[in-house]
């Protein structure tokens, strides 16, 4: 078997990557995957505690990498989820510690086990950054609705290409924190004005929601818990993943908004 | 002329001017050609223009611009007052 890689990266810091992560991760896992979220944000590791499963760490990445466990023996099981493990990054270590071909090897071992391995990649786009493309067949880049993000998500999709040989048709983008009302009064970029503008497709579009908060909190991925439509919006993109033709519903316009475009009178 | 969008209000709000300003930032990041080289571009033009006329240095501006699915380098240079191509003589 030869599973997929997929990188979560979006140039900018805070825009969400690891919320991504662990979502997308743990709505594939519920749909019957078998999966290994990767932590490549060697020094800064959170997808831990995102998913709230820091106190089960033993083995890290570095552990792997430097040969002192096989990478099974390192994976921590997600007991809420069949299927869903994490490699959690080391937190003492500096990221030089790793080189691109320790990576790109172990995510090679890793796929010929799992369906899908998400690595969620560090901000910037340094050494780290290398090191989490690299081993990727696709790039899912988390977007804000923001004009440094816009740019950054940009510049990243350029260099994916570029340095991670990830090719464009493998690149798609998830939208993250929309907030409907500031869309409404245009005050907020859209998320067809975002596709125009980097022209890459979109995964899956996440409404700004506290509920993320309270879910960091507690150490849950609000897919697991339940019903909410933040929740929907992560299986959903989950689902488009997998090749499912799932429609966007919520996406972006008001009615008076549709009825202007109609007749020419609005953007 | 009245314009609809102004008076339904839907000109104001500053998403336009996001996008409008990625538009234009993301066409500047995109090309290949090094800042360096445009600044030496920049240098070289100035001094073959200023040959023929006397412009205003001070107030140049050089960007890139989408016309049409197209990028082109789109140069302001103000010449002075008292040129002889405004005399025309
Ligand atoms: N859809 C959302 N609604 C509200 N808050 C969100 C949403 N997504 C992320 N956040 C919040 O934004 C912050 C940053 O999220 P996260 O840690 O996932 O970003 P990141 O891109 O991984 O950051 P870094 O670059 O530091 O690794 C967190 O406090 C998180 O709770
Ligand atoms: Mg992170």
């Amino acid at each position: 078997m030869s599973g997929k890689a997929v990188v979560i990266t979006s140039g900018k810091g805070g825009v969400g990557k690891t919320t991504t992560t662990a979502n997308l991760g743990a709505a594939l896992a519920l749909q019957g995957c078998s999966v290994v979220l990767l932590d490549a944000d060697i020094g800064l590791r959170n997808l831990d505690v995102v998913m709230g499963l820091e106190n089960r760490i033993v083995y890290d990445l570095i552990n792997v990498i430097d040969g002192t466990v096989e990478f099974r023996k390192a994976l921590i099981k997600d007991k809420r989820v069949d299927g869903l493990y994490l490699l959690p990054a080391a937190q003492t270590k500096d990221k030089d510690a790793v080189s691109p071909e320790q990576m790109k090897k172990l995510i090679e071992d890793i796929k010929t086990e799992f369906d899908y391995v998400l690595i969620d990649c560090p901000a910037g786009i340094e050494q780290g950054f290398l090191n989490a493309i690299i081993g990727a067949d696709e790039a899912v880049v988390v977007v804000t609705p923001e004009v440094s993000s816009v740019r950054d998500a940009d510049r990243v999709v350029g260099l994916l290409d570029k340095k991670g040989e990830i090719p464009m048709d493998n690149i798609s983008m998830l939208v993250n924190r929309i907030r409907m009302d500031m869309v409404r009064k245009k005050e907020m970029l859209d998320v067809s004005d975002i596709e125009e503008l980097l022209q890459i497709r979109v995964l899956g579009v996440i409404p700004d929601d506290e509920s993320v908060i309270v879910s960091t909190n507690k150490g849950e991925p609000v897919v697991l818990n339940g019903k909410n439509h933040l929740a929907q919006a992560y299986r959903d993109a989950a689902g488009r993943m997998l090749g499912q033709d799932i429609p966007f519903n919520e996406r972006n316009h008001s009615f008076v908004g549709t009825v202007l475009r109609f007749f020419g009178l609005a953007e | 002329m009245f314009d609809f969008r102004k008076i339904f209000g839907l000109d104001i709000g500053s998403k336009k001017a996001a996008k409008e300003r990625l538009r234009l930032v993301l066409i500047h990041d995109r090309t290949t050609i090094s800042q360096e080289k445009l600044e030496n571009m920049k240098r070289d033009l100035i001094e073959v223009i200023s040959r023929y006329i006397d412009i205003d240095v001070s107030d140049l501006e050089f960007r890139m611009e989408a016309q049409d699915e197209k990028v082109a380098l789109v140069a302001n240079i103000p010449i002075t007052e008292n040129n002889e191509v405004i005399k025309g003589a």
